[in-house]
């Protein structure tokens, strides 16, 4: 029961942990929370879903296309939403309020196009359950594990060794310390939500396989847990994401197996609260800057 | 080399800088000298477009640079350790100087490296260590590295001696000294008065936004408003 338990959790938390990572690369370059996150998760939910249905391709080619299409969706939200606000005079609040327009505008579309009804992947789509013994895992648990596992790895390599991952870096640190070593941070933020929108729209197609359910307003509550997470984390840090998604997710799932199922998202986000009071900056962030790597 | 012509540059409604003009012949060292809040920051800001001027014209080896974005600035030659050195502090020593090397794709970059691990051995000792953890004077030596590893035309130094013991205030100068002798053109701004007037051929004194004396270092080093008002009066 435990080992399941934990099994469970794990591949919930990896989950949330994708998503939160998105949030987190774009707090970190530019400073604002992106509410329309949750948006493109949801998006990329829904093209996973029709490249599964209407192409027939397999799921990893699906999240392959959905991440694209996550991708040029970030570009778009950079582009439209927040480079015309990057000036001086502009109140550091507007960006935020832009994408929670974004978010509003997109959930819309989507509930006109594809109507508000839940969609679910073909029955049968992803093999059954293997039995381990101890405990069982499913297909679909196996994919959203090994493809979150696989993209928190290769993140962290781009974002470590790679120039534009340094130069990211750089840009979280200080725009204006980047500008001065030549580092262009126009490119390098549009770049990285590029990037945290591919992360976001990889997270929606698992989540909606994992539940088997795509709809229009699925992003709106994933999006405050990746909020929770990103600040429990501690915010604009990689590392925090990854480790507050695992917490997230597997609160939520032993407090379901414990009894308390009505409670999950109270017994969670209480448990964040907890965590909070002990380190206010965060798990990973640091204290003088305020929960900034 | 470099050219500032009536600049008139400021953030919103303050204007730090009214109508200056200064030039950094190619090979020299240029102080520019004054007291806090002349404006001296600012002009370093103006050359590196992180401040837009309204009016005047600056130019880099006769080419417009005013409207340039920063890093376009850097492309073209010219580097700036800033003011309180702004170290990338969740990156090595290694990795701050690879930074430094952003704009470049050249083979040679390990080498320019090994170059700055010699002039300052301290950063070679220290290279996996974390910007953030050096010392004051550490950081400002990384800070030195790392612009040069862009391998600039024209180095600009704002304050490179603040809050630094006064042993690594000569040897920073020192650094400076033989990078200009290397041949690099040096633009200094200091609050060390004394010392940016010994090292340097040209200097320039502002004062509330305006450039009120210029001319050889050694001139400006016997004025005597100079002598009263930074020197405490008496030369050395």
């Amino acid at each position: 029961m435990f080992l399941q338990q934990l099994v469970n959790g794990l591949t919930l938390g990896s989950l949330y942990a994708v998503l939160a990572i998105g949030l987190t690369l774009v707090f970190g370059v530019l400073n604002i929370i992106n509410m329309a996150h949750g948006g493109i998760f949801m998006i990329g939910a829904f093209v996973g879903l029709f490249m599964v249905t209407v192409f027939e391709v397999n799921i990893f080619v699906a999240i392959l296309v959905a991440m694209v299409v996550g991708a040029i969706l970030g570009y778009l939200l950079e582009f439209v939403a927040l480079r015309p606000l990057r000036k001086k005079n502009v109140s550091h609040l507007a960006p935020l309020i832009s994408t929670i327009g974004v978010s509003i505008f997109i959930e819309s579309v989507a509930l006109l196009v594809w109507g508000p009804q839940t969609r679910s992947f073909p029955p049968d789509f992803i093999g059954g359950l293997i039995d381990f013994g101890m405990f069982k895992i499913s297909m679909v648990q196996i994919i959203g594990l090994g493809v979150s596992i696989v993209l928190m790895l290769i993140l962290n390599v781009l974002i470590k060794k790679t120039k534009i991952g340094k130069a990211i870096r750089a840009v979280s640190l200080s725009t204006e310390t980047a500008s001065l070593l030549g580092i262009n941070p126009t490119l390098v933020i549009s770049v990285t939500v590029m990037l945290a929108s591919a992360l976001g729209s990889a997270a929606g197609v698992l989540v909606g396989l994992s539940f088997d359910a795509v709809e229009p307003m699925m992003g709106v509550v994933i999006g405050f847990k990746g909020l929770a997470v990103l600040i429990l984390g501690g915010l604009g840090n990689i590392t925090g994401a990854m480790v507050g998604g695992f917490i997230l997710g597997v609160s939520e799932v032993f407090s379901v197996a414990y009894g308390a199922s009505s409670y999950r998202d109270a017994v969670a986000f209480g448990l964040i609260i907890l965590l909070l009071f002990w380190r206010p900056q965060g798990l990973f962030g640091s204290k003088d800057k305020g929960g900034r790597p | 080399m470099l050219k500032i012509e009536n600049v008139v540059a400021g953030y919103g409604h303050i204007t730090a800088l009214k109508s200056i003009n200064l030039e950094v012949p190619q090979g020299s060292i240029v102080s520019l000298i004054g007291a806090n809040g002349a404006g001296k920051s600012t002009t370093m800001r103006s050359i590196m477009g992180l401040v837009k001027p309204t009016e005047g014209r600056i130019t880099f080896e006769g080419k417009d640079i005013t409207s340039m974005k920063t890093h376009d600035i850097v492309k073209a030659g010219i580097s700036l350790v800033p003011e309180g050195r702004q170290i990338l502090q969740d990156m090595s020593v290694y990795e701050n100087l690879e930074m430094g090397a952003y704009i470049r794709k050249d083979a040679e970059i390990n080498d320019d490296i090994k170059k700055v691990f010699k002039r300052f051995p301290i950063l070679d000792e220290r290279s996996y260590q974390l910007g953030g953890t050096l010392s004051g004077g550490q950081q400002q030596m990384l800070a030195i590295g790392r612009a040069l590893m862009a391998r600039p035309k024209l180095l600009l130094l704002d304050e490179p001696s603040m809050g630094l013991a006064p042993l690594v205030v000569n040897e920073i100068f020192e650094v400076i000294k033989e990078i200009s002798a290397e041949g690099t053109t040096v633009l200094l701004v200091e609050q060390n008065v004394r010392q940016a007037l010994k090292i340097a051929d040209y200097a320039y004194v502002l004062e509330t936004g305006k450039i009120v004396l210029s001319g050889p270092a050694e001139e400006i080093r016997h004025d005597p408003r100079v002598m009263e008002a930074y020197l405490g009066g008496k030369v050395e």
